[in-house]
């Protein structure tokens, strides 16, 4: 069955959420901002915020209708929601709590339903304890069983692993994925993490302002970000804003200056003409590091700068690179011993040409 | 000597006003704090009105509402053959009125603080709005539904002007606790008038001292065993 939605909802002056999307069996990742409206989307298919206009369904069971009446309670929807913060009752055991939504089974069939949820979240030997008294991670896997003991026809989960280390994250991602293999039903999986997004999705929609801005797998949507909401978002570290100095047709690239400095980088040829502004995009990943002068590179861009910070972020080595305009490159611990690097020292950087990403501005990102 | 009389008469009145008012006060608190309407804060401020107006005034117009020309004491006497002024049961209906604050105000601030995504995922579970009450709601603000409890028990049983401007001083019937020390005072009783008083003392502190030792969590952290 598959979830089809198309709502609006004023949600201020000058903010409207206005989504149409359809979300087939599988894990659909909803991916933005905070504040771009994608919670307050999960929150109109629970029936938890009524939206001004529109219509939600699953399969043939209508959820909302504006048009015709139809606005089934929250209680009726059968939507499992997992919350950002868990939202277990603290008074009750997990036990109780996964129990809670099965309250019209017999007792013995409500049990059994209860111990078999439990064991595939990893959770059986901890169900006597009180949500106080377990860690993050088991209470997270807790409220996604209570959701899903249930059967729901959809899951809805919101930011549901943003509170988590990023270790305990994989093992519940594993969790979900084999919960998607088992149960062919529509998930909606809100989140602002390009990492989960990767990991997870089968599908992405990405959320701004109220409306979709693209749409596609993972790597079509994050990949290639035609707009710098989506280049932030997806993890380019290094947006510049520049002026295009000269176009090379026959060679596919253009040529073009960082505004304010100069720095020149050449890029791949788009439409804008020579003088036009554009917004380039690198990936920290992709830039390479030098402590002398390269040689015989294709790359077409070696940039001379000054090694300006380094510091450990986990296992990358994050390194600010002043050369015209500040860089932020990506490198391995052995990377960074192997060329004995040191802060103030002179490096090269090396940026090949189809590395840069044009990306297109958005009126209300400036 | 003491006044059992007017003592028991006061528990009396209190147990009875407190069990009536804890009916009120759960689900006008939930409408209060759940369903906000746009003149909600109406309900609050007359609601409120016993906290700032003087018990005199509250007592009068009670007592002019009572009376045989208002509709509502005309009713009250063909229906039962009496008036409701300086009746038991005409304290029983000021006391409610009088007291309601310390009944709902405990009652709003404990289910203001339950966070809302706990009675949303009640209901994404399929519980029905009155089951989310029963198993998620009063639960978890089950302190200030004592708290409201004991204070209206305890409001009641220190009401004075209300007592005296609805129900008189009738022995038995009408004459509570705080009527009877201020008997006791006018007479120039000032020994028995302090024995009653220290009662009521002693009773008002036990009280406050239930009251704030009930702030705890009990579910915080202890490990069940």
């Amino acid at each position: 069955m598959t979830l089809a939605v198309g709502v609006t909802k004023r949600l201020g002056p000058g903010f409207t959420l206005d989504v149409a999307l359809s979300a087939p069996p599988g894990i659909t990742m909803l991916f933005g901002a905070s504040g771009s409206g994608k919670t307050t989307l999960l929150r109109c298919i629970a029936g938890l915020t009524r939206p001004d206009t529109g219509r939600i369904a699953i399969g043939d069971r209508t959820l909302f209708d504006a048009k015709n009446e139809v606005d089934v309670p929250v209680q009726d929807r059968h939507v499992g929601y997992v919350f950002q913060q868990a939202a277990l009752f603290p008074h009750m055991s997990l036990r109780e709590n996964i129990g809670y939504g099965l309250n019209r089974l017999v007792a013995d069939e409500r049990q059994t339903r209860i111990a078999a949820t439990a064991e595939s979240f990893r959770i059986s030997d901890i169900l006597d304890r009180r949500p106080a008294q377990v860690s993050g991670g088991e209470r997270q896997r807790a409220a996604l069983a209570r959701a899903l003991v249930t059967e729901p026809s959809l899951l809805l989960l919101d930011e549901p692993l943003s509170a988590l280390d990023h270790a305990i994250q994989s093992r519940i991602m594993d969790d979900l994925r084999r919960v998607n293999e088992a149960r062919r039903i529509p998930m909606i999986y809100v989140t602002h993490s390009h990492r989960e997004v990767y990991a997870l999705g089968i599908q992405a929609v990405v959320i701004d302002n109220g409306g979709v801005i693209a749409r596609g797998t993972p790597h079509e949507v994050l990949d290639r970000p035609e707009q710098s909401v989506l280049a932030n978002l997806a993890g380019f570290e290094n947006v510049f804003d520049a002026t295009v100095v000269e176009r090379r047709e026959r060679a596919g690239t253009m040529e073009c200056r960082i505004d304010g400095t100069d720095t020149e980088l050449e890029v791949p040829l788009n439409s804008s003409a020579v003088g036009a502004s554009i917004r380039v995009a690198i990936r920290a990943g992709d830039i390479l590091v030098g402590s002398e002068e390269p040689r015989g590179l294709s790359a077409r861009n070696v940039l001379r700068g000054r090694l300006a910070a380094l510091t450990a972020h986990g296992p990358t080595m994050v390194a600010a690179v002043d050369a015209g305009a500040r860089f932020i490159v990506h490198l391995t611990p052995t990377g960074v011993e192997a060329l004995n690097l040191q802060p103030g020292d002179h490096v090269w950087l090396i940026v090949k040409t189809y590395s840069c990403r044009i990306v297109a501005d958005t009126p209300w990102h400036s | 000597m003491m006044d059992w009389q007017a003592i028991a008469l006061t528990a009396r009145l209190a147990a009875i006003v407190s069990v009536i008012l804890l009916i009120i006060s759960l689900p006008l608190a939930h409408w209060l704090t759940f369903s906000r309407r746009r003149w909600s804060f109406l309900v609050e401020s007359i609601v409120s009105l016993p906290l700032v107006l003087p018990p005199t005034v509250l007592g009068f117009y009670l007592l002019m509402s009572m009376g045989t020309r208002s509709p509502l004491g005309r009713w009250w006497s063909e229906w039962t053959g009496h008036s409701l002024a300086f009746t038991f049961e005409g304290l029983v209906i000021a006391s409610v009125l009088y007291s309601l604050p310390f009944a709902v105000q405990p009652v709003a601030a404990a289910f203001a603080q339950i966070d809302p995504s706990l009675r949303e995922a009640s209901a994404t579970l399929g519980a029905s709005a009155f089951r989310t009450f029963a198993r998620v709601t009063l639960p978890l603000s089950i302190e200030g539904v004592i708290a409201g409890l004991v204070l209206s028990f305890a409001h009641t049983v220190g009401e004075f002007g209300v007592v005296l401007m609805v129900g008189g001083n009738l022995p038995g019937i009408t004459r509570t606790v705080s009527i009877s020390i201020y008997d006791h005072v006018q007479a120039l009783e000032y020994g028995q008038a302090n024995q009653t008083a220290l009662v009521l003392l002693a009773f008002s502190m036990l009280v406050l001292m239930a009251v704030y030792g009930l702030r705890r969590r009990p579910w915080a952290a202890a490990p069940i065993t």
